[in-house]
């Protein structure tokens, strides 16, 4: 967790606007508030997570991404933050297209299916993978569209999506994707982390 | 009812010029407050009352001796700790707790204004409260707070003085009054003017009280105030005091007798000019046509920091009328916060023991503070 979220926090500017969706109990928010910006705000969908945040005095709204994005103007955030949780939405492409609306740029960080220890259960015994990573049976999962690194890096070839950044995590280890690696990222990682822009 | 009253009071010498044409001078403001004001004034909170308060918002009101009307919410070691804020709340214009409003005597006539007072807006309230601020020469507040009509005078002080709250927190309220809940107000009014003894508001004059119609319209008013599911749970259909029905027009159940002791009570602490006068003044506000039906102007000078609280279970200010403040305050980039509270005690969930509210309100107020204090340092 915290290597993500320096990662994060390196790729952006100190005093920007940011907007973390999906926030939660306002970890990365309480983090970039202390190490890079106080401008940062959040929306989270679980009425309980929102109350932690608002009692912590950070700027959260109780709402759903898939129609809540629409009432912030175009360009309103410098950086709009998606950690973890495109996997859960509806209609994860949907969802993309109003964070490059929202945010000049868009930071999405994505538990990676490819990775090998996740092929490996599904290969080996057979059964849904749970990894620390993934920790949830495939009966109470909350994530309804689990991709690869792979497949979010050619998803914004495919959509013309600028990535001007991509980064794999495996444990504490960070390293670059490109396109000659891809395919060895995506086996070896366990997180992929976008930066993005329209 | 302005029944010798002592109560703290100044008189308002400025002009003020009201919505509907009328200028008004030498008026009182009537007022309560808790707390000490700190060396720097930087812990003032000004919390606006709703349709029946009053300003005694915490420990004793002398003229009921209940408890004052948010006591979950402010005093000593509560949400809003008086330890550590100084918290101010008048009596509203139009109100029967010592301010301005229909039952003030004429000094010339010396009897009660009645209906000959004018017609007054939540933007009159506002601006007769302003003066109050500058009378205790408080520069810049740290927060206004308020739920209901309480609330919507928060989003009219916010407009009116940009620069003069830190921090805005309107609870269970709306940017302009509904249709259903016009004709609630409606309802009231119709309650009142109906009763023989209302007398086209002079009733004082006659040594009358319409308390009848009083009575009726705060019944039907506190049923808007629950929830059905609140109102089943707590009475479903309990009879009151007997074993079984008695085939007449008595309180045979529970909710009746609840409803009717509510009526009664309430006649005894409330003017029914006032009553009038206030609903009119909620049924009158809508703040995004005052700036030409965009919302988002009234707020587009403010820096003010905002949270917005609705409930799940009021169905008066639904959460949605909630949320169109919010998506207001985020198309112009505002900060605001929002948060809907499960709970099951409908629109009154501002003013009851509403743990998860109690709390969530108290740690924001007091964890932006020290925010805004540190950030000052």
């Amino acid at each position: 967790m915290k290597e993500e979220f320096n990662i994060i926090s390196n790729l952006i500017e100190e005093n920007t606007r940011v907007l973390d969706v999906g926030c939660g109990n306002g970890d990365l928010m309480k983090f970039l508030q202390e190490n890079k910006t106080k401008d940062i705000r959040g929306l989270e969908i679980s009425k309980e997570k929102v109350q932690n945040c608002l009692s912590k005095g950070l700027t959260v709204i109780e709402g759903n991404a898939e129609s809540d994005l629409k009432q912030f103007p175009k360009s309103s955030f410098d950086y709009v933050i998606l950690s973890q949780t495109l996997q859960a939405f509806l209609n994860p492409e949907l969802v993309i297209n109003e964070l490059l609306k929202v945010g000049k740029k868009v930071i999405v960080t994505i538990p990676n299916f490819g990775y090998w220890r996740v092929r490996l259960q599904l290969l080996f015994k057979g059964t849904m993978p749970v990894t620390e990573n993934l920790p949830h049976e495939w009966y109470n999962t909350p994530n309804l569209h689990m991709c690869t690194i792979k497949d979010f890096y050619n998803f914004c070839s495919s959509k013309n999506i600028k990535i001007f950044k991509s980064i794999a995590l495996k444990k504490s280890r960070i390293s670059e994707i490109n396109k000659s690696n891809l395919n060895y990222k995506n086996l070896d990682s366990h997180l992929g982390i976008f930066l993005i822009e329209s | 009812m302005n029944k010798n009253i002592d109560t703290k009071k100044i008189i308002i010498s400025n002009p003020l010029k009201l919505d509907c044409g009328k200028e008004i001078n030498n008026f009182p403001i009537a007022y309560e407050t808790y707390g000490e004001l700190n060396s720097e004034k930087s812990n003032a909170i000004l919390v606006f009352h709703a349709l029946t308060g009053d300003q005694y918002v915490s420990g004793k009101n002398p003229i009921t001796n209940k408890d004052g009307w948010w006591s979950y919410v402010v005093g000593k070691n509560k949400p809003i700790d008086t330890n550590k804020f100084f918290v101010i709340c008048a009596n509203v214009m139009g109100g029967c707790m010592g301010s301005y409003g229909p039952s003030t005597l004429n000094e010339s006539t010396g009897k009660q204004i009645g209906t000959d007072f004018p017609i007054i807006t939540i933007n009159d309230m506002v601006n007769a409260q302003y003066e109050l601020i500058k009378y205790l020469e408080i520069e810049k507040l740290f927060a206004v707070v308020g739920g209901s009509m309480g609330g919507m005078q928060v989003l009219q002080f916010v407009a009116n003085f940009p620069d003069k709250a830190k921090l805005a927190i309107p609870i269970a309220c709306t940017s302009s009054h509904s249709a259903q809940n016009i004709a609630f107000n409606e309802l009231g009014r119709q309650a009142i003017m109906a009763d023989s003894k209302w007398e086209n508001g002079f009733y004082s004059n006659y040594k009358l009280n319409p308390d009848k119609g009083l009575a009726v319209a705060r019944m039907a008013a506190h049923i808007t105030y629950l929830s059905e599911k609140g109102l089943q749970e707590k009475f479903g259909r309990k009879l009151q005091d007997r074993d079984s029905l008695r085939y007449g027009f008595e309180a045979d159940f529970q909710i009746e007798s609840y409803l009717r002791y509510q009526g009664s009570v309430f006649v005894d602490r409330f003017d029914a000019n006032s009553y009038l006068y206030i609903t009119r003044a909620m049924d009158y506000f809508d703040l995004s046509k005052q700036y030409k039906g965009n919302l988002s102007d009234a707020f587009k000078k403010t820096k003010t920091k905002f949270f917005v609280i609705s409930f799940t279970s009021d169905w008066l200010y639904p959460t949605s009328e909630n949320r169109e403040i919010v998506i207001a305050l985020n198309s112009i980039g505002a900060d605001v916060g929002f948060v809907e509270i499960e709970s099951d005690k409908g629109h009154d969930s501002f003013l009851l023991d509403v743990p998860s509210f109690l709390k969530t309100l108290g740690d924001y107020i007091n964890s932006t503070y020290k925010v805004i204090n540190e950030r000052r340092i």
